[in-house]
């Protein structure tokens, strides 16, 4: 069957198997970023965005995103970068298997909660795992980066208080 | 003799090239890994991103039964499923037995494997190999292979394995290459003793000796990457493997052997690896792409599912160890007698060596014991076959012999930590049980310590009432490992001088994310006196990549580092040869200062670039340097992990609050990378201790086949883990530094036990460490 959705902003058309699941037909695409570690939704590798929400690709029928807006690592491959380079700044990334679907998430995060402490970073983001890291590492990243931000934020503000 | 004569000369280097680690430049600091921005920005670099879109999709049906031998396969309707290009069965493949452990050759594993066999040893041994165009044609193909099996009774109680009248390994033609103690017709791949001193003697005239058995299970590695390999014939016909490996080299020899081919058909590339952790230091997926691609020419790929990576692939071995530990009324121990019985399953990688870290990585802790005993047997069942894990036996037998000190401890009446103040080896030591070798760089004391501290032991121990039907309490444990296989595995590295001057650094040792490429550049760029940037490195292609034995028994940093040392050195010395050939002076009047060399007579000079460029016209010389380096010692690095629980008395849950840890890995070489590896390890280490068990049914099927049954811990799981450094200098290492990958899980399963007895009188001897189980204990009391 043919599906139309945007991936990462961009009008597509796939042909794809009634049971195919989308995150086999994201990396068709060439969404290579999306991985699989589990099977079984457990592990939060395959995290990609369906219409700004964070979804497990490997649990959700290629068939239902028609229409749909989804957006994987490589459509957000700026905003990647940037923190991923405060992740790379701990060694956090390690292996890096797992970081497309952790950063998707965490980016979903700071979408969501507006300065989330340490319990509700924890909490939104236990359903990513790494085998890796033993977390801390990626947790630092995430309070560095977040602090880096509310800096820039205050001085533009203050920028714009003195323009 | 010889590790003496080495030491020596280490030191003559120190005063040499080799800075100390107060006057580093590119070592030592906390520089990004060089291919982090790849990863972060999830580029496609991973072996199955890298993989044709025509390779043939390779399964594997597996076996049913923990033991059956297979009386006929139907293939025909199979084949006719459009798009099936081939299935192998036994019949099809080599009659020649191989190891899949990825090991220096002679391996001590024994050749007791076939790609595929008659005989299915554990329920989901390999019993055909399907391949075709795509997944649904060949799970489709799969489900119409009609496989006879005639059901044999199953060895799967590794108590009763040794001499056991059934037989994992009947076969004439299995096969030990070393002298390791196998014997196939009593279901043993290894046996050994060893001693010193008298240890019945020093037992019998100790006023206490603890004698207990303890119980360690299989673990699973479960990097987030799975087994994976893609495979293809090149120009020449040979068979290109690109494969999630931690061991190149060791897969072109076991895939030689496997195939019954010549070495030189043979060619494996290592892409980035998503994690391996010992994993993939068995060859556990190469072979089935590889037979299809030599039988039918094509491309073909296998990405092993989650559920195959936790059936049929290289667990921890699962060990029983029965300590006696002999102490006199103060608390000194006095003798160590340690039998371990391990269970390879129905393989033998990694058996016969995994077994003797056990010992020899548990005993030495405690330096003033007069006399050790360690004996082992390592035995056949029908469980899936074990492999190496990080820790690699050192991780079980630590958890034996740091579990009776503490149940000493609570017999002396004495804090465990003072208890190990007294006894702990320390700098300067012989260590009869490691070998014999000195330890010349050992800061466990100062560790210990500043663990102390971090967890404010002296307010803590042994436990507090939280007076909320809570109770926390505190543990300790020390451990050690090694560096490198000593005397045996070797590491070279080659380093080539390219046009405006930048370096290739070629390495064979094998980043598996842990940032070796990483680490092994910052030496270079230390040693040459340049800038990371200047220096390019790549993954590992055995037909280029100068041998290394791979990414395993934590010698890359110590091993191929040394070697990386030695080729800037060889390096530094034929630069300034070509400068002073290209500045028409001798050789013994220059100097180069990592941009330029110079000729201190007459201040002429020419820099590196220029150096690069003029190599590449008209010379007759390359201007690169190839050094390896192997070492007789294998020092070891040392640490203490202090571990505060929390025990809902009511039902016996734990919560893991606190976990301190100080490491002696020497001179850290980029602190943000060795905090993450041993962060890494710790939560590995509690998912261990707490969670993590294969679990077997009467007839042998593992239901631990998922991340739904096999729980690894979450960021919820883990608590707070905290490190710090409190470096030695270890006069053999590069720059001082020696191991950081394994050591890191070894304290958690002992220190959260100790945490446990302390915090509610209960102690567990078998793992994981359960709620249940220590809701029982209490109710026992």
């Amino acid at each position: 069957m043919e599906i139309q959705f945007i991936l990462n902003q961009k009008q597509v058309t796939a042909e794809i198997g009634a049971d195919a699941v989308l995150l086999n037909v994201l990396r068709d695409l060439g969404c290579k970023s999306v991985k699989c570690g589990c099977e079984t939704t457990n592990c939060g590798l395959c995290t990609v965005w369906i219409d700004g929400k964070s979804r497990l690709s490997c649990s959700v029928l290629a068939a239902s995103i028609a229409g749909h807006e989804v957006t994987t690592l490589e459509g957000v491959a700026e905003e990647a970068e940037e923190f991923g380079s405060f992740l790379a700044g701990e060694g956090a990334e390690q292996c890096g298997f797992c970081s497309p679907g952790f950063i998707m998430n965490v980016l979903a995060m700071f979408r969501e909660l507006d300065s989330p402490g340490i319990d509700e970073i924890k909490e939104y983001l236990a359903g990513n795992l790494c085998r890796c890291t033993g977390y801390m590492g990626q947790l630092r990243a995430i309070q560095k980066y977040m602090q880096a931000k509310k800096t820039q934020k205050m001085a533009q503000r203050r920028g714009e208080a003195t323009a | 003799m010889m590790a003496a004569a080495m030491t020596e000369k280490m030191d003559k280097k120190q005063a040499g090239t080799v800075k100390n680690p107060g006057k580093l430049r590119v070592v030592n600091q906390p520089v990004s890994k060089v291919d982090a921005p790849a990863l972060v920005t999830g580029k496609a670099v991973y072996t199955n991103d890298l993989a044709p879109s025509d390779c043939l999709i390779v399964k594997v049906l597996r076996s049913p039964h923990a033991h059956a031998l297979i009386k006929d396969i139907n293939i025909t309707r199979a084949e006719a499923v459009p798009g099936i290009e081939c299935i192998l069965t036994y019949k099809d493949c080599p009659d020649k037995r191989f190891t899949m452990a990825g090991q220096t050759y002679p391996e001590p594993s024994p050749y007791d494997r076939l790609i595929l066999d008659q005989r299915v040893r554990f329920v989901g041994d390999a019993a055909a190999i399907v391949a075709g165009t795509s997944e649904e044609a060949v799970k489709k193909a799969m489900k119409l292979i009609k496989v006879k099996y005639e059901v044999l009774e199953p060895v799967l109680d590794f108590h009763t394995a040794k001499d056991n009248p059934i037989l994992v390994h009947p076969e004439e033609n299995w096969k030990s290459l070393c002298p390791v103690g196998a014997d196939n017709k009593r279901n043993l791949c290894a046996h050994e003793m060893s001693e010193s001193g008298n240890i019945e003697e020093v037992l019998a005239s100790c006023d206490y000796v603890i004698d207990r058995v303890y119980h360690t299970k299989a673990n699973q590695q479960a990097m987030m990457e799975t087994f994976r390999t893609y495979t293809y014939l090149d120009t020449y016909g040979r068979l290109n493997v690109v494969s999630s490996t931690q061991v190149p080299f060791h897969v072109r020899r076991i895939l030689a052997n496997a195939l019954d081919i010549p070495k030189h058909k043979v060619r494996v590339v290592k892409p980035r690896i998503g994690g391996g952790f010992g994993a993939k230091q068995t060859s556990v997926s190469e072979v089935y792409p590889s037979i299809v691609t030599w039988k039918t020419g094509k491309p073909a790929k296998i990405i092993y599912t989650r559920e195959e990576s936790l059936i049929a692939s290289s667990p921890r071995h699962e060990m029983e160890m029965h300590v006696r530990l002999g102490a006199d009324k103060e608390g000194n121990i006095r003798g160590i007698d340690l039998y371990t019985l391990s269970n390879t399953g129905a393989f033998g990688e990694h058996g016969p060596t995994t077994v003797g870290l056990s010992g020899h990585k548990s005993i030495p802790l405690y330096g003033k014991a007069e006399a050790f005993r360690f004996t082992y047997d390592v035995v056949y069942t029908n469980v899936m076959s074990a492999g190496a894990y990080r820790g690699y036996g050192a991780t079980q037998g630590i958890f034996a012999i740091e579990s009776a000190v503490n149940e000493l401890a609570q017999v002396l009446g004495m804090d465990p930590a003072v208890l190990r103040e007294k006894n702990m080896v320390r700098e300067g030591q012989v260590m009869p049980a490691y070998y014999g070798e000195t330890a010349r760089s050992c800061a466990l004391d100062r560790c210990l310590k500043r663990a102390k501290e971090m967890i404010g032991w002296d307010g803590k121990y042994p436990r507090r009432d939280m007076g909320n039907g809570k109770v926390r309490g505190v543990g300790v444990a020390m451990a050690m490992q090694g560096s490198g296989i000593s005397g045996v595995d070797t590491g070279s590295v080659a380093i080539k001088v390219n046009d405006d001057g930048f370096y290739s650094l070629m390495i064979g040792a094998t980043d598996m994310g842990t940032g070796c490429d990483t680490i092994l550049s910052q030496m270079a760029a230390e040693c040459l006196d340049c800038e990371l940037e200047d220096i390019i490195v790549s993954g590992v292609d055995t037909d280029t990549s100068p041998y290394d034995c791979g990414s395993y028994a934590s010698s890359t940093t110590y091993v191929t580092g040394m070697a990386v040392v030695k080729t800037c050195e060889t390096l530094r010395a034929k630069i300034c040869e070509r400068g002073a050939e290209y500045l028409g002076c001798s050789s013994d009047d220059v100097e180069f200062d990592g941009q330029k060399v110079t000729n201190l007579k007459t201040g002429d000079s020419i820099s590196r670039k220029e150096i690069g460029n003029r190599v590449m016209c008209s010379s007759n010389a390359p201007l690169s340097a190839n050094e390896a380096f192997s070492s007789p010692t294998s020092p070891p690095p040392f640490m203490a992990g202090i571990a505060e629980v929390e025990i809902d008395k009511e039902t016996g849950v734990i919560e893991l609050i606190d976990y301190a840890a100080v490491v002696d890995c020497g001179t850290v070489v980029n602190p943000n990378l060795a905090r993450i590896q041993t962060e890494g390890g710790i939560a590995q280490g509690i998912g261990m201790a707490l969670y993590e068990d294969v679990v077997y049914n009467a007839k042998g099927k593992n239901y631990s086949n998922s991340f739904m049954q096999y729980k690894i811990p979450s960021r919820l799981d883990v608590g707070n883990i905290r490190v710090e450094f409190e470096s030695s200098y270890e006069p053999t290492g590069p720059f001082g530094a020696k191991s950081i990958g394994e050591i890191v899980i070894n304290t958690p399963s002992p220190a959260i036990s100790n945490a446990i007895q302390n915090a509610v009188g209960v102690i567990i001897r078998e793992l994981p460490m359960t709620a249940e189980k220590v809701y029982r204990g209490m109710q026992g009391k």
